[in-house]
């Protein structure tokens, strides 16, 4: 009977919605970001935050410098502020780190970020969530090389370097019964010391750098968008044309 | 050598034209044949577009692909970049990508319909073998062409996609190994392989594709099109016109075309609406790991293949030692019917005993891997045989038994949990799920020559059901 029972839980689960298709490789629920990839003002500053904190050890090999018109800034102005590894806006975005180097201190190359946000979806939701929650749950562990650990991605090899916007945190966990045995889950969290930048105004700058990442995961995905709308539109206004055509044409056939 | 035929010298530029090709090329011969005066039955429903769409989907992949062989970069050190290239700094080159990626989960979902609609309707019944045939194999050659792009973006599931299915052919008694080998060009899937594969991917394969899909029409145009009712329009008993065209049939241009404009109008509303709005379709059309590029050294945790073809990769992974055992019984049983029921000669039923007892020997000999791509391939190859193993008295699922209807209905059912079995990590339920459901698969195409004439069909009408509309 057991058996039965488990079979059949077994085809309603397999037939129930694919969401458990890509299961999440460890780490907490992930919050939901914001997710405006056509707020400029929010992408200016998610770009801005990028070259200043992701760039140098970060690459965006296939992101060229010039494509950040698209987001409302000109040439001049990507020249003067966004440009510290280049001369030419025409170049792609690489790190300013020595990937040698790099391998030496972290164990491995910082991923490049330019899809980032794509790679990163899965069954607890987008990969902009997944950043979101990331960047927000660095805290201090001593057990590790770098003194930091993460609540989404365990034992990272990163460490946290907007910790002077954020301050340090400390994760406050609860027990709770789950299936009939003991797990630890996040309460909340507890400043330990205060950053520059007040919980929510970090939460905010998070918000806008994800909103970048996601953006630069594809820069025409606005553009996408609005095509769409209008091939959509044109799209129904030919189908009825076609379904009157075909009427027309099969209306004396008995 | 055809007559030629004189035009007068009064008649237009275009109409002299015509004719000084007619008398060299016979377009207007072709076109009637293939267009004005092919008669294609008229009751027509629903399932009868995606025939038309499955050759409108092709033209989209060839279109769209040229385009994106002009940019993209066969090489293990670019081509990851190259895509990128494409969705980013060549104009439009998003657009295009997205919809040679939708279009590639696009023609599974018409080709699997199209398929399915011969199933219900037995479109593969005499004299209508061949064009079944020449389907079935567009279908396996579809299914390498799929395969084969897939490696192209060179990202994390690419590789390790092709590493695992490669690696299967290695299972193979003797010559496995060596088989593999010479498909991968390399001891791993590398540089080598992504060349070839593009080779393939954008030559060899398109060209057999096209060649079946000419012969699968021009057999079609031979035998004439089945129709819901299963009831031959053309045949020496069907009613004709003076002319001696089929009264239950219709010319397919101008009737078939307006209904094909107005059908393809609809699919581009979806397809564009994925293209557009969802082009990812939530890590189905294109799956998140592979935005991570190629990297030999790290597996991922969950390897699934693309979600056309799991329903054969959870034939694959149902086939467990245990399995065997469950096998084994089948063959052992199938022989002893085969003895007992069967009414044959001595001889034959002394071959079949030996037969089942080499089968069950190799089947205890070799590893159960094997026999797990033999079941995946077998999945696909049983379909060529369809023609053959139907007994059933009627043609269209229209007239068979009502439970007949059931029976399809699971077996869709069951293609459809196999299919989300295989995007899922192996677990023991599935795993015992997908068991079952492979039984079933094979059950229900070995034993169809047995039920298919189970049960009371209704009578067939003589003349086709058609409601004005």
């Amino acid at each position: 009977m057991k058996k039965i029972k488990q079979l059949a839980l077994g085809l309603v689960m397999a037939l129930g919605l694919a969401a458990g298709a890509y299961a999440a490789g460890g780490g907490m629920a992930w919050d939901k970001a914001p997710g405006k990839t056509n707020d400029m003002a929010s992408l200016q500053n998610g770009a801005k935050l990028f070259v200043n904190y992701c760039l140098n050890c970060h690459s965006a090999a296939f992101m060229r410098f010039n494509r950040l018109k698209d987001i409302g800034l000109t040439e001049q102005q990507i020249k003067d502020n966004m440009l510290f590894t280049t001369e030419k806006v025409g170049e792609t975005m690489k790190a300013a780190i020595d990937p040698k180097q790099a391998k030496e201190w972290f164990g491995a190359n910082p991923p490049d970020l330019t899809v980032i946000a794509r790679s990163r979806a899965g069954a607890g939701g987008t990969g902009a969530d997944y950043l979101y929650t990331y960047l927000r749950t660095f805290y201090r562990d001593e057990t590790k090389l770098t003194g930091w650990n993460n609540m989404a991605f365990p034992n990272i090899a990163m460490p946290h370097v907007m910790w002077e916007l954020q301050g340090d945190r400390k994760p406050v966990f609860e027990e709770k019964e789950s299936h009939g045995h003991a797990v630890k889950v996040l309460k909340g969290w507890e400043q330990v010391s205060p950053g520059t930048m007040s919980p929510n105004q970090f939460d905010q700058s998070m918000g806008d750098l994800v909103n970048y990442l996601q953006w630069m995961g594809e820069p025409a995905q606005n553009t996408r968008v609005r095509v769409g709308v209008w091939v959509l539109l044109f799209l129904g206004m030919f189908t009825v044309i076609a379904w009157r055509l075909n009427a027309a044409f099969w209306k004396d056939i008995k | 050598m055809a007559e030629f035929k004189e035009i007068s010298p009064n008649a237009g530029a275009g109409e002299k034209l015509l004719n000084w090709v007619d008398n060299r090329f016979p377009a207007s011969k072709l076109y009637k044949e293939h267009m004005s005066e092919y008669y294609a039955p008229k009751n027509f429903n629903f399932w009868y577009i995606f025939g038309s769409l499955s050759l409108l989907v092709l033209v989209i992949q060839i279109v769209t692909g040229i385009f994106l062989v002009m940019h993209y970069k066969p090489d293990a050190a670019l081509a990851f970049g190259s895509v990128e290239y494409i969705m980013r700094d060549v104009p439009w080159g998003w657009l295009i990508r997205y919809m040679h990626s939708t279009g590639a989960s696009a023609f599974f979902v018409v080709v699997y319909l199209h398929m399915f609609r011969g199933l219900m309707y037995g479109s593969y019944r005499k004299p209508r073998e061949l064009v079944w045939i020449f389907g079935c194999a567009i279908f396996l050659a579809l299914m390498a062409e799929a395969f084969m792009g897939y490696l192209l973006p060179w990202g994390q599931m690419s590789y390790w996609g092709a590493q695992v299915i490669v690696n299967l052919f290695s299972a193979i008694p003797f010559i496995g190994p060596d088989l593999a080998l010479l498909i991968r060009g390399d001891f791993v899937v590398g540089d080598a392989t992504l060349n070839r594969f593009f080779s393939f991917h954008v030559i060899a394969v398109p060209l057999v594709l096209l060649g079946l899909v000419v012969a699968h029409i021009i057999a079609l145009h031979e035998v004439g099109s089945n129709n819901p009712d299963g009831v031959e329009i053309k045949g020496p008993n069907a009613p004709k016109d003076a002319q001696g065209h089929p009264l239950d049939g219709i010319p397919f241009h101008p009737y078939y075309s307006v209904h094909d404009i107005f059908a393809v109008s609809v699919f581009l509303m979806v397809f564009t609406a994925i293209i557009f709005f969802a082009p990812e379709m939530g890590g189905y059309f294109l799956e998140y790991n592979n935005f991570i590029p190629a990297d030999p050294f790290q597996t991922p945790l969950h390897i699934a293949p693309v979600w056309y073809f799991t329903p054969f990769y959870s034939m694959l992974r149902a086939v467990t030692s245990e399995m065997m055992y469950a096998l084994i019984a089948c063959v052992v049983a199938g022989a002893v019917l085969g003895v007992l029921k069967g009414k044959l000669a001595n001889v034959f039923k002394g071959a079949i005993v030996v037969a089942a007892l080499a089968v069950v020997a190799m089947m205890l000999s070799i590893d159960a891997k094997f026999w797990g791509v033999v079941a995946m391939g077998g999945g696909v190859v049983i379909l060529f045989f369809l023609p053959w193993l139907d007994h059933s008295p009627v043609k269209s699922i229209r007239y068979r038994p009502d439970w007949h209807k059931y029976m399809y209905a699971i077996f869709v059912l069951d293609f459809l949990v196999l299919g989300y079995l295989g995007m899922l990590p192996p677990s023991d339920i599935g795993g015992r799920v997908s068991q079952a459901g492979t039984l079933f698969y094979f059950g229900f195409f070995l034993l169809m020559p047995w039920w298919s004439t189970l049960g009371e069909p209704k009578p067939v009408p003589d003349r086709v059901t058609f409601t004005a509309h």
